[in-house]
């Protein structure tokens, strides 16, 4: 199995360490490739957009050829899990706490409208246990970094976890997209349930 | 393309979790006398094993933080416009200053945090992290960038230091430090104090990119020579940097700083920023080189492509034919400077 890291910015090394412990977890024969071409898309059985700056991702993604084809590709049915920013290049409709409505390149593959620094900033960001029931019983360490938040779901989208009224991990069919950073709580019960329920349905 | 050290140094061989972890653990060994009354804050507030309301500013979101700024460029900026542009161009986050480095140096006298409105008009105009510099050891600049919201502070040998002997101290504040550092001991004190993120220091406002590279490599090589020494020699290291031996010891077997590591002070061009990336930089600074320059739109972009794919010598190649060398900014041969003009010396 390969997962592919889109590795224009931000914590792509995170994910990486993750994946290698969910595939050694497993007992599964995985394999990381890093993604900046989009020759490299045919590669890969499954996509994750890392946390980063939405507006750097998307506009190097955009350079390069990578963001019409991978957007084409999830809409296909790749499954992709996107964290943070990546979540916010999932969406359909983007806008900010401030600065209010934003054009900036998206993937625009999921039926959720997500806020951009939801929460306010930096000093804001913040951790917290969640409660994801499709992981079980034991709580998940949330750590929430100028996040931003899904505050609409239509369609197939469907919450998997919520905190104060907003939802903060969603997903429909094969798109995955968490407002938090589970690349940095050491818990990769989350990346478990990629692999094992969208790439290896 | 390979690095210039043969590990990639970018790579952390533990998680995360692990490296934050450690982090507590070193403030509890440190304040064991803390429920007795007896230490004065030093080291962050050991959280609860569960924790069932938002915890803010914790540990965890402090050298966080700096984990998504990673393979990207953040700007110097000196006002909305010129962060419009830094933020259409694909820039991470700005640091929004007075004077630009190369200004400062022009202009001389003592140099301070900016205007607090000019940053907070950059703050309700950009959606992109920003930044603002302090003077070293100036409790109150860093206390009112707080206050008002900045999200990272930059602790600047650029800016007149405050206090001529020691730091602020990083651990009370619920917004995460980045401090400059020419050589190992400098970054590892600076993380001891509660710095979230180190830069090297270069020599700021010369578009001049020798001394960031001599700092990069000289961190570099001093984390490697490490590796092999035995554990008491190690010891013996951290007593002449003046540091914990538990911190010593992590940079080693890491391999790398325990926190993230961007290069900084005369970065001017797309292949200065590429060279600082294949030296093993987590990300760059750029300063003047930027809006110094006669083409700050394309250069800009230039530098976030060339950072982003330094690996790639072709893309490389298209961000240095972005940019037109007759409008770089002239720069400084560091050489003519005179000993108490160089900014680096400050703060050690």
């Amino acid at each position: 199995m390969r997962i592919g890291i889109l590795a224009y910015q931000g914590g792509i090394y995170e994910h990486e360490y993750m994946l290698r412990r969910a595939f050694t977890e497993l007992g599964v024969n995985g394999d990381v490739i890093l993604v900046k071409k989009p020759s490299q898309l045919r590669e890969i059985d499954g996509v994750i957009i890392p946390g980063g700056e939405s507006t750097t991702i998307g506009r190097l993604a955009e350079r390069f050829g990578v963001l019409d084809l991978l957007g084409d590709l999830i809409r296909e049915g790749l499954p992709a899990f996107g964290t943070c920013a990546g979540a916010i290049m999932m969406a359909k409709k983007v806008r900010d706490s401030v600065i209010g409505e934003i054009q900036q390149p998206v993937l625009g593959v999921m039926d959720v409208e997500i806020v951009r620094n939801y929460y306010g900033r930096q000093r804001e960001s913040f951790e917290i246990d969640l409660s994801i029931p499709a992981l079980g019983e034991e709580p998940f360490r949330g750590v929430f970094i100028r996040a931003p938040a899904i505050v609409k779901l239509w369609n197939g989208a469907v919450p998997l976890a919520k905190l104060e009224g907003v939802t903060v991990l969603a997903r429909q069919k094969n798109i995955l997209a968490s407002t938090f950073h589970p690349e940095l709580s050491g818990d990769t019960r989350l990346h478990k349930l990629f692999i094992e329920e969208l790439i290896r349905r | 393309m390979r690095s210039y050290l043969s590990t990639d140094a970018r790579l952390y061989s533990v998680g995360f979790d692990r490296i934050i972890n450690f982090f507590y653990r070193l403030a509890e060994v440190a304040d064991e006398l803390r429920a007795e009354g007896l230490w004065f804050r030093y080291g962050p507030e050991v959280l609860p094993e569960k924790l069932s309301v938002p915890h803010k500013g914790t540990l965890r979101v402090k050298y966080g933080f700096p984990i998504y700024q990673k393979r990207g460029v953040c700007m110097d900026v000196t006002n909305v416009e010129q962060a419009q542009i830094a933020e259409d161009a694909g820039a991470v986050s700005v640091m929004v200053l007075d004077k630009l480095p190369y200004d400062v140096r022009v202009a001389g006298g003592v140099a301070r945090m900016a205007d607090v409105r000019v940053i907070e008009e950059v703050m309700s105009n950009v959606t992109i992290p920003v930044m603002a510099k302090v003077r070293i050891g100036h409790y109150m600049e860093a206390k009112i960038l707080e206050t008002i919201g900045v999200d990272m502070i930059d602790e600047s040998e650029v800016l007149t230091p405050a206090d001529e002997k020691y730091h602020i101290n990083k651990w009370e504040f619920k917004v995460p430090f980045v401090n400059g550092a020419r050589e190992l001991g400098e970054a590892l004190r600076r993380i001891s104090e509660g710095a979230s993120m180190i830069r090297t220091k270069g020599e700021a406002g010369t578009g001049n990119v020798a001394e960031a590279v001599k700092h990069m490599k000289l961190i570099m090589n001093e984390i490697l020579a490490l590796r092999t020494l035995s554990p008491e020699v190690r010891m013996r290291k951290a007593r002449e940097y003046g540091v914990p031996y538990e911190l010593v010891d992590l940079t080693a077997r890491l391999g790398r700083l325990p926190v993230v590591n961007f290069a900084a002070g005369g970065i001017a061009t797309p292949a200065d920023a590429a060279l600082m990336m294949w030296l093993g930089a987590d990300g760059v600074f750029v300063g003047s080189g930027i809006f110094k320059s006669k083409d700050p739109r394309n250069r800009a972009e230039a530098i976030v492509l060339a950072t982003s794919m330094w690996d790639d010598p072709e893309v490389v190649v298209e961000a240095q034919k972005m940019i037109s060398e007759t409008k770089s900014m002239m720069g400084i041969d560091i050489r003519r400077l005179k000993p108490e003009e160089l900014l680096q010396v400050r703060g050690v």
